[in-house]
C-alpha cells in the first residue's frame, strides 16, 4: 500500500494544501492521472461533458457533481423543492400536511420565492395581498451578495425592468434572470445584529441519500444594528450577512470577523430561551437540510466519482423558525481569522477522511461506509440505506412479537435512529 | 477564632449575628412585604385572637413568605464577615493583618496616583455634568453604544494582572525574616512567599466530593453517548423541584453536579437570592439616569477595556452592548459599597475642586467605589449566555462582584483572596507536579506567571464559553473561589508533557496560550481525585 494519492486542485488555497502535504500525498496536475481533484465548478462540469468525452476511472474521485446547480442555483433550489412538497403531496405523505391555511405544516421552510421575470405576475399578485411588505431582489448566477437589492414598492421593480434594459420581461438570458423572496423581516437578533448561519453539509451519495453535517458551523453578523426601518433599506451591512460585503464596513472587526461559532449560538439559547426550543430548532434545521437534498436527489447526476460540500445558508427568525436561503457549490475557503483557518482546515481534513478513509487510493466501487471513527466533526445527518434497513428490521421485528417500539408515534415526522440525536 | 474561646462567647458571637442580620432585614423590601402579608393574615375575619401569633405564622409559611425570609437570612449569613467579633475594631474585620492592610493602602494609593495622572495627563476631569443635549444623544442610543467611538487611544487600563501579580510578589510578612526561611514550613519555590494557611488536596477532596468520577455530572453525562438523554431528563426534572421549594441551600447543592443549561438562570438567581422585581427595574432605570447626568472618567476606562477585550473575542463581541449597559450602570450604584464591609479595600476618594484633602469635602469616587483593572469586563461576559434581559443581568453580576470577585482583585489574607488563591495554586502545583514545577522554574517560567490571569478573571475569556459557565456553576455551589487555582492547577498538569519540553517562558506561555479545547469536569476529576496524596 505505498502508492500516494496523487491530486490535483484549482484553488490555491492554504487549508487545501496543507491537508495534502499532511498526507504525503503527491502533486499532480489536472490532465496527468490523478486520484483526487478539488476542482472548481467549472472544471467539473467540462469533465462531466459530453464533448470532452473524458471518462473518469475507478480510482478517481472528485469534489463536485456534475449538475450540483440543481440544487445550488438560486432558482433551481426553489422549483425542486417546490415540485418535491407536490409530489409527497400528490402521495399522500404526511409529511406534506397543510394547516388550516395552506400552509405545509413540516415543509414551509422556504420564503415565498418567484422568478422573475417568468413569475411576474403571480408575483404581483402575491405582493398586493400585502403591499406594505419587503422583497429581496437576487440575480440567479451570483453570489456574496452582488447584486442583490431590497424592495418595498412595485414601482421599484417597474424601475429595475426598465433600467436593466430588457423593457419587456421577454426571453431574457438566465444570466439575467432574479429571484425575488420575501424578505424575513423580523430575523433573530443577538446584541441588536442580523446574522445567518453558515453550515457545512458533505454528501458523499445521493441514491441511496447519503449527508452529514459538520459540528462548527457558524453565525455570521451583520456590523450594523438591524432596523426593519424601510429607509435604510439600501444599507446592505444592516441586512445582507455575507462577510465579502460586511467586511468593507466601517466597523468590521477582523480579529473576529463577525463570526460566532453554531456552538455558542446553542448554547446562548439554550441558556436564555431554554433547551427544548432550541433542540428543535435544530432538528428543524437538519430536516430542512435533508429534504432540499430529498428534492435533488432523484435529478442530480448521481455519479459514484463524485463528492460535494455544500455551504448552507440559513436565517432563523425571531420565532426561533428557520428558513433556507440557499445553498452554495463551492463555500467560501478563505480564512478571515486565525480561528476561521482552524476551523476550515479541520473542515476539509475530516471530508478528506470521509471520502477517502485512511489517505488511501480511493477506489469508487467502495460502498461508501466509512467508520464511525473518520467522521471527525462530522455527524451523519442521514443514510438513506441505513434507514430502510433499520425500518425493516422494526417491520420484522414487531412481527415477531418483540416490537419495543410502537407504532410510528402521532409525530407525523419520520425520526430514524441512524440520524442526527 | 481560636479554640480557647469558650461556649458564652459563640452564643455571643450568634446574638451579634442575629442583630446584624435583622438590622440588614429593617427597611428592606421583603421587610415591609412581610408586614403587609403578616397584617393581611391577622385582618382574615377567622382568625383567632388566642392564637393570633402562631396562626399568622403558619398562615405565611404555607404562603412560601417564610422562605423567602429564610433565603434572605441565609444570604446575610453567607455574606456576614467571617472574623466579626464584637469586640474587634472595623478596620480589624476587613483585614487582621495590619502588614496586609498596609500593603493594600498602598496598593490603593498607586491606583488613585495614576487615576489623577491620567486626568492630569489628558486634562479631563475625573466627573463633569454632561450638557443636555449630550443626555438626550446619549438616551437616544443606549442600545448601541459600541457604535459610538470616541477617541479613545490616549486612556489605558490602570492597571493589568500582571502589574497586580508584580505588588503580590513583595508582599512580605515582617514577623519571617531571612534566617528564618529556610526552616519555615511555608518556604516554596513560588512567587509568592506568604505563611498563610490553605487547604491540602485531601481537605479539597472533602469539600468538592460531589466532583468524584462516580457520581454523574451535568457536562460530561449529559453530553456522553450513551443514556445522555435519560440523564439529562432526570436532572432537569430534579432541577425543577428545587426550582420550585424557591430555597436557596438546594439550589446550591443541586448545582455543585452542574446546571442544566436552561435552568442555570433561575438557579443562580436562587443561589444568589436574587429577584429582579418592578422596585429593581426602577432602581436600575434611576442608576441608568445617573449615567446619563454624568461622565466619569471611569466611563471611558470601561469603554476602553470592554472596546480591549470582550469585543475582540471570538465568544463575546455579540454581547458588546450588554456589557455597557451593566458595567456603566454599575459605577454608579452606591450599594456595591456595601460589600466594602467584608473587603480588605477601602473606596477611592476625591475631593471637590478645590477642597483638596477636607474631608467633608471628599466623595467616594467612582460612586461605587470600584475603579476596574484591564479585563474586569470579562466577570460580566459570560453572563450574556444566561441573562437576556439587561436588568437581570445586571443584578446577577453586581451579587456575583460583591460575593467573589471583589476578591480577586485586592489584597487580603482572606481564604478566597487573590493571595491565598495564588499561594494555593503553587502549593497545589509543588507537592502533586513537583518536577514540572522545577522544570518551569529552572527555565523562567514561573507557572504563577502563566496562571495569574486566568485566577484574577476567573478564568473568563480562557475557557470555552459553555465550560466556564460550568465552572462558575461550582463558584456559586460551593461558595468558594478555590475551584480557580485547583483547575489551574489541573490544567498545568494536563499540559504536563508538552510543559516539559519546552526551555523558555514564552514557549511555555505559547502551550498554556489556549485553553478554549478543555473539558472542565474531567479535568477537575483527574487533578482532584486520581492523586492520593
Ligand atoms: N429572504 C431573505 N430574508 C432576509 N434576508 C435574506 C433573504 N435572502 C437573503 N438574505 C440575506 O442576504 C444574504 C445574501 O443572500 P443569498 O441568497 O445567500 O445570496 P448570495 O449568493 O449573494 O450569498 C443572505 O446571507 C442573507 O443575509
Ligand atoms: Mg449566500
Amino acid at each position: 500500500m505505498s502508492q500516494k494519492v496523487r491530486w490535483a486542485c484549482d484553488l490555491d488555497k492554504s487549508v487545501l494544501l496543507g491537508n495534502f502535504e499532511k498526507r504525503g500525498w503527491v502533486q499532480a496536475s489536472p490532465d496527468e492521472d490523478w486520484n483526487f481533484y478539488w476542482s472548481s465548478v467549472q472544471t467539473t462540469r467540462n469533465i462531466f461533458s459530453v464533448e470532452t468525452g473524458y471518462r473518469l476511472q475507478d480510482d478517481q474521485i472528485i469534489n463536485h457533481y456534475p449538475n450540483h446547480y440543481e440544487l445550488t442555483r438560486k432558482d433551481l433550489m426553489v422549483k425542486n423543492i417546490k415540485r418535491y412538497r407536490k409530489d409527497l403531496e400528490k402521495e399522500g405523505s404526511p409529511l406534506a400536511e397543510k394547516d388550516e391555511t395552506g400552509k405545509y405544516i413540516h415543509l414551509d421552510f422556504l420564503p415565498v420565492t418567484f422568478l422573475l421575470p417568468a413569475d411576474y405576475n403571480l408575483f404581483v399578485e402575491e405582493f398586493r395581498k400585502n403591499p406594505s411588505s419587503t422583497w429581496i431582489m437576487k440575480p440567479t448566477g451570483k453570489a456574496r451578495g452582488i447584486g442583490i437589492f431590497l424592495i418595498n414598492r412595485l414601482s421599484q421593480l417597474k424601475k429595475w425592468s426598465r433600467d436593466s434594459r430588457t423593457s419587456t420581461f421577454a426571453a431574457p438570458s438566465a444570466k439575467d434572470a432574479y429571484v425575488i423572496s420575501k424578505y424575513i423581516d423580523n430575523p433573530l437578533l443577538i446584541g441588536g445584529k442580523k446574522f445567518d448561519l453558515r453550515l457545512y453539509v458533505l454528501v458523499t451519495s445521493y441514491r441511496p441519500l447519503k449527508c452529514y453535517i459538520y459540528k462548527l458551523g457558524f453565525c455570521r453578523f451583520c456590523t450594523v444594528k438591524y432596523t426593519p426601518n424601510t429607509t435604510e433599506l439600501d444599507n446592505m451591512f444592516v441586512h445582507l450577512t455575507n462577510v465579502s460585503i460586511q467586511k468593507h464596513g466601517e466597523e468590521y472587526n477582523p480579529n473576529h470577523g463577525g463570526k460566532w461559532t453554531v456552538h455558542n449560538l446553542k448554547i446562548y439559547l439554550e441558556g436564555t430561551r431554554g433547551k427544548d426550543v432550541t433542540d428543535k430548532l435544530f432538528d428543524e434545521m437538519y430536516w430542512q437540510i435533508v429534504h432540499s437534498l430529498k428534492a435533488v436527489s432523484g435529478v442530480m447526476a448521481n455519479d459514484r466519482h463524485c463528492f460535494e460540500c455544500y455551504g448552507y445558508d440559513i436565517i432563523i427568525d425571531d420565532n426561533l423558525k428557520p428558513w433556507l436561503i440557499e445553498v452554495n457549490a463551492s463555500p467560501s475557503l478563505t480564512s478571515t481569522t486565525a480561528n476561521d483557518r482552524i476551523m476550515k482546515y479541520n473542515l476539509i481534513n475530516d471530508i478528506l477522511n470521509i471520502v477517502c478513509p485512511n489517505g488511501e487510493i480511493p477506489d469508487m466501487r467502495w460502498n461508501k461506509t466509512p467508520p464511525k471513527e473518520c467522521y471527525g466533526h462530522y455527524d451523519l445527518l442521514y443514510d438513506e440505506e441505513l434507514a430502510q434497513s433499520e425500518v425493516l428490521e422494526r417491520d420484522s421485528k414487531s412481527r415477531i412479537g418483540i416490537a419495543t417500539m410502537s407504532l410510528r408515534s402521532r409525530d407525523s415526522r419520520p425520526r430514524q435512529t441512524t440520524t442526527w440525536k | 477564632m481560636s479554640a480557647l474561646q469558650g461556649q458564652g462567647d459563640q452564643s455571643e458571637h450568634l446574638s451579634v449575628l442575629i442583630a446584624h442580620i435583622v438590622q440588614e432585614l429593617r427597611g428592606t423590601v421583603l421587610h415591609s412585604q412581610l408586614k403587609r402579608a403578616a397584617q393581611f393574615q391577622a385582618g382574615k375575619p377567622n382568625i383567632h385572637l388566642s392564637d393570633l401569633k402562631k396562626e399568622v405564622h403558619s398562615a405565611l409559611v404555607e404562603t412560601g413568605w417564610e422562605r423567602k425570609l429564610r433565603n434572605a437570612v441565609y444570604k446575610h449569613m453567607v455574606l456576614y464577615p467571617q472574623m466579626n467579633h464584637p469586640s474587634s475594631s472595623g478596620e480589624h474585620c476587613k483585614e487582621p493583618l495590619s502588614y496586609i492592610r498596609k500593603s493594600q493602602s498602598n496598593w490603593e494609593k498607586r491606583i488613585l496616583k495614576s487615576l489623577n495622572s491620567m486626568c492630569t495627563e489628558l486634562s479631563v476631569p475625573l466627573a463633569r455634568k454632561r450638557p443636555l443635549q449630550e443626555q438626550k444623544e446619549l438616551k437616544m442610543k443606549w442600545n448601541e453604544l459600541g457604535t459610538d467611538e470616541p477617541d479613545l487611544s490616549a486612556f489605558r487600563p490602570v492597571y493589568a494582572p500582571k502589574d497586580f501579580l508584580d505588588v503580590l510578589m513583595t508582599l512580605k510578612n515582617p514577623n519571617c525574616n531571612s534566617s528564618h526561611e529556610n526552616k519555615s514550613m511555608v518556604h516554596t519555590w513560588g512567587l509568592i512567599q506568604m505563611p498563610f494557611k490553605i487547604k491540602t488536596m485531601k481537605e479539597l477532596r472533602d469539600q468538592y466530593w460531589e466532583l468524584t468520577m462516580t457520581e454523574s455530572q451535568t457536562g460530561v453525562d449529559d453530553l456522553s453517548e450513551i443514556a445522555a438523554d435519560v440523564y439529562e431528563t432526570e436532572r432537569t426534572k430534579l432541577g425543577k423541584k428545587v426550582l420550585q421549594a424557591g430555597h436557596s441551600p438546594l439550589a446550591q447543592q443541586f448545582s455543585k453536579k452542574g446546571c442544566p443549561a436552561t435552568q442555570r438562570c433561575d438557579l443562580w438567581a436562587q443561589i444568589l437570592g436574587v429577584t429582579s422585581d418592578d422596585i429593581d427595574k426602577l432602581y436600575y432605570e434611576q442608576l441608568k439616569s445617573y449615567v446619563f447626568q454624568h461622565d466619569l472618567l471611569v466611563d471611558s476606562l470601561i469603554y476602553k477595556d470592554i472596546k480591549l477585550t470582550a469585543t475582540n473575542d471570538d465568544n463575546y463581541f455579540v454581547f458588546e452592548d450588554y456589557l455597557y449597559q451593566a458595567l456603566l450602570v454599575f459605577s454608579r450604584d452606591t450599594h456595591v459599597l456595601k460589600h466594602f464591609a467584608n473587603s480588605s479595600a477601602t473606596p477611592a476618594k476625591s475631593y471637590i475642586r478645590g477642597k483638596l484633602g477636607m474631608e467633608e469635602y471628599a466623595v467616594v469616587y467612582p460612586p461605587n467605589g470600584v475603579i476596574p483593572f484591564h479585563g474586569f469586563s470579562m466577570f460580566v461576559s459570560p453572563l450574556c449566555y444566561v441573562y437576556h434581559d439587561p436588568v437581570r443581568l445586571y443584578f446577577i453580576f453586581r451579587e456575583l462582584y460583591m460575593r467573589y470577585f471583589f476578591r480577586l482583585h485586592n489584597i487580603s489574607s482572606h481564604p478566597q483572596g487573590i493571595v491565598a488563591l495564588s499561594i494555593l495554586f503553587e502549593s497545589l502545583l509543588q507537592t502533586h507536579q513537583p518536577q514540572l514545577f522545577y522544570h518551569l522554574r529552572e527555565i523562567g517560567a514561573q507557572p504563577l506567571r502563566i496562571a495569574f490571569k486566568w485566577i484574577m478573571r476567573a478564568f473568563s475569556g480562557f475557557l470555552a464559553s459553555d465550560q466556564l459557565l460550568l465552572l462558575w456553576d461550582r463558584i456559586l455551589a460551593y461558595n468558594s473561589l478555590e475551584i480557580l487555582p485547583v483547575l489551574a492547577m489541573a490544567i498545568f498538569a494536563f499540559r504536563r508533557v508538552n510543559l516539559m519540553e519546552v526551555t523558555t517562558f514564552s514557549a511555555a506561555d505559547a502551550v498554556m496560550a489556549d485553553l478554549t479545547g478543555l473539558k472542565l469536569v474531567p479535568l477537575l476529576q483527574v487533578a482532584i481525585f486520581s492523586s492520593q496524596r
